[in-house]
């Protein structure tokens, strides 16, 4: 079995939802190429070469590929992947964005957010919120899939090394052009990454007492999340957003505070290994998923939770 | 211009799912169903296009049974003009659906189509890429802003990190995010008039296009329910339960 797995970078580093869909591929099979696009990408392959697993690094490095847009890198897929059994990318925006448009131009179908790889031709993925989990039978020949990146362990980096092919198809793009990007910035780790989670909600009130989060999270180098309520009045990014439409999470511990628990949030963040929920409303929905409840006024909750934090040893 | 708006008939977000008694499939028999709801931010989208004097005709399609046909009603109290109902009674899959689209889009000659990013049901976030593959037409997926130019549109889209502006040429497909718009609420006239406006229904087999499943649905299952949860007193007992319970914190 051939798999081909598109890389994920910022021109520097490969991200890590790549090194998830790694983990998947080796279930699928050992020949596994990954594919690098994109421009400037010397260093990068420099760093991918020892990433363990990899038979081979495939590298488009262009101008034509600096931002990596669907409408040119997906045809430089697809051309590429018609030699391969399988076509794969983590399910984050990147691999969202393009591999439909990848699988269309292949003329099959497309599993998204795999879960569970049953066999060569057989995955289980989450439907309707996550409250409904299918297991499915590709027919296509090509399997062009997403994986969730939550659901398979980061694979490590070795010591071995990989032969790289350079690849010197120029496929130009007149349909499309970068005209800007605005990063949130953050010191924190990765959302998707995170050992450590901890949201907000509704029940913060206001992008100030956001800020409580971040001794928390300072403390126990946590990831700032947040519910869509939280998000759509302003007292986080968009890109916090945990959730069904927003990023799935999978961290040890997941600190849901001041989060009713919607079906749509919870579809983002169940599969944490311990969730804590504080919440003054006893009867929210988010207790339901909760491993350890904790009902009451999280202004006043959290200090008490940052002291008990410091003072452990 | 003319904008061609892609809606789909979903189980309500607020329903409960069942899943059918052989494991087939979801139960959707006296469920309530209603817009997939970033299909009704496509819609409104389109609406406030045309309020901006840059498009003059919204068309609004769905792929589904005659039940769709109460969807696209909604799509036509809310503003747009006309609505095709692409008549099946078997389930649709993405790739099947975006042919669908592009046939569909062969006879409108529309120069935008906005879809929702994703239907809550599937949770594939596929169609409106394939799309715009099969179209060889630009493609802006999880849209937050669309500015429009002489022959191009900015679409503002929410990635992963952020946000990101690219400049797509016309024709073009976007996919909405949930903060592009709020969708308007629809008045009671609106509802009276749009009982007025033509649906065209086109039964599927006549489109000459090879809608069978390429993707087998063995069996959907409930995912496992967590145990009941521990309730704890104060933040003290909470981390140390954290600690030398659940051995999470260190």
């Amino acid at each position: 079995m051939n798999i081909l797995i598109i890389a994920e970078h910022d021109q520097q580093l490969i991200k890590s939802a790549t090194l998830h869909t790694v983990t998947a591929a080796q279930q699928l099979g050992s020949s596994i190429d990954l594919f690098i696009i994109g421009s400037h990408c010397q260093v990068l392959s420099e760093k991918a070469h020892h990433l363990s697993k990899i038979n081979r690094m495939l590298v488009a490095d262009h101008e034509v590929y600096t931002h990596q847009l669907a409408e040119n890198c997906a045809a430089l897929i697809a051309h590429q992947g018609k030699n391969y059994d399988y076509i794969i990318a983590g399910a984050t925006t990147f691999g969202k964005n393009i591999l439909p448009r990848v699988a269309a131009l292949l003329d099959v179908a497309m599993i998204s957010d795999v879960v569970q790889i049953i066999s060569a031709d057989t995955f289980v993925r989450p439907m309707y919120a996550g409250n409904v989990l299918a297991t499915v039978q590709s027919l296509d020949k090509i399997k062009v899939m997403t994986i969730r990146t939550t659901a398979f362990p980061a694979t490590e980096v070795d010591h071995h090394s990989v032969s790289i092919q350079h690849l010197t198809d120029i496929i130009p793009n007149d349909l499309s052009q970068f005209e800007s990007h605005v990063l949130t910035p953050s010191t924190r780790p990765e959302l998707t990454a995170a050992r450590v989670v901890i949201s907000g909600g509704r029940g913060l009130k206001s992008a100030e007492n956001f800020k409580l989060l971040e001794d928390i999270a300072d403390y126990l180098h946590a990831a700032i999340g947040a519910s869509r309520a939280a998000v759509d009045a302003g007292f986080a990014p968009n890109d916090y957003q945990v959730g069904q439409t927003g990023k799935i999470v999978a961290p040890d511990l997941y600190i849901a505070v001041g989060i009713s628990g919607a079906i749509q949030h919870v579809a983002g963040m169940k599969d944490s290994k311990v969730i804590v929920a504080i919440n003054n409303d006893p009867d929210a929905p988010i207790f339901q998923v909760a491993d350890y409840i904790l009902v009451g006024d999280l202004f006043k909750i959290l200090p008490e939770l940052q002291l008990a934090l410091e003072s452990l040893t | 211009m003319k904008i061609l708006v892609a809606v789909k008939r979903v189980m309500d977000y607020k329903a409960s799912v069942r899943i059918k008694s052989d494991g087939s499939g979801v139960e959707t028999a006296h469920v309530n169903m209603s817009m997939n709801p970033f299909d009704e931010i496509a819609v409104e989208e389109a609406i406030r296009i045309k309020e901006k004097k840059l498009a003059n005709e919204i068309v609004v399609v769905s792929i589904g049974s005659d039940a769709s046909q109460e969807t696209l009603r909604t799509a036509l109290a809310m503003g747009a003009d006309r609505a095709i109902l692409i008549k099946i009674d078997k389930d649709v899959q993405p790739l099947a659906a975006a042919k669908v689209l592009h046939k569909i889009t062969q006879q409108e000659s529309p120069q935008l189509i906005i879809l929702g990013k994703q239907a809550i049901d599937t949770d594939h976030n596929q169609v409106g890429q394939m799309l715009a593959g099969l179209l060889h037409w630009p493609q802006g997926t999880f849209a937050s802003q669309l500015y429009f130019h002489d022959h191009g549109v900015s679409v503002t889209r929410e990635i992963d990190g952020g946000l990101e502006t690219l400049f797509l040429k016309l024709p073009v497909v976007v996919t909405t995010d949930l903060r592009l718009n709020e969708p308007r609420y629809i008045s009671l006239p609106n509802i009276v008039q749009a009982k007025r406006k033509l649906i065209t229904i086109i039964p599927a087999d006549t489109l000459n296009i090879d809608i069978t499943p390429r993707i087998k649905i063995l069996r959907v299952v409930l995912p496992e329910k967590k145990r009941a949860g521990v309730r704890v007193e104060n933040a003290a007992d909470l981390v140390k339960r954290l600690k030398d319970e659940a051995r999470v914190l260190s």
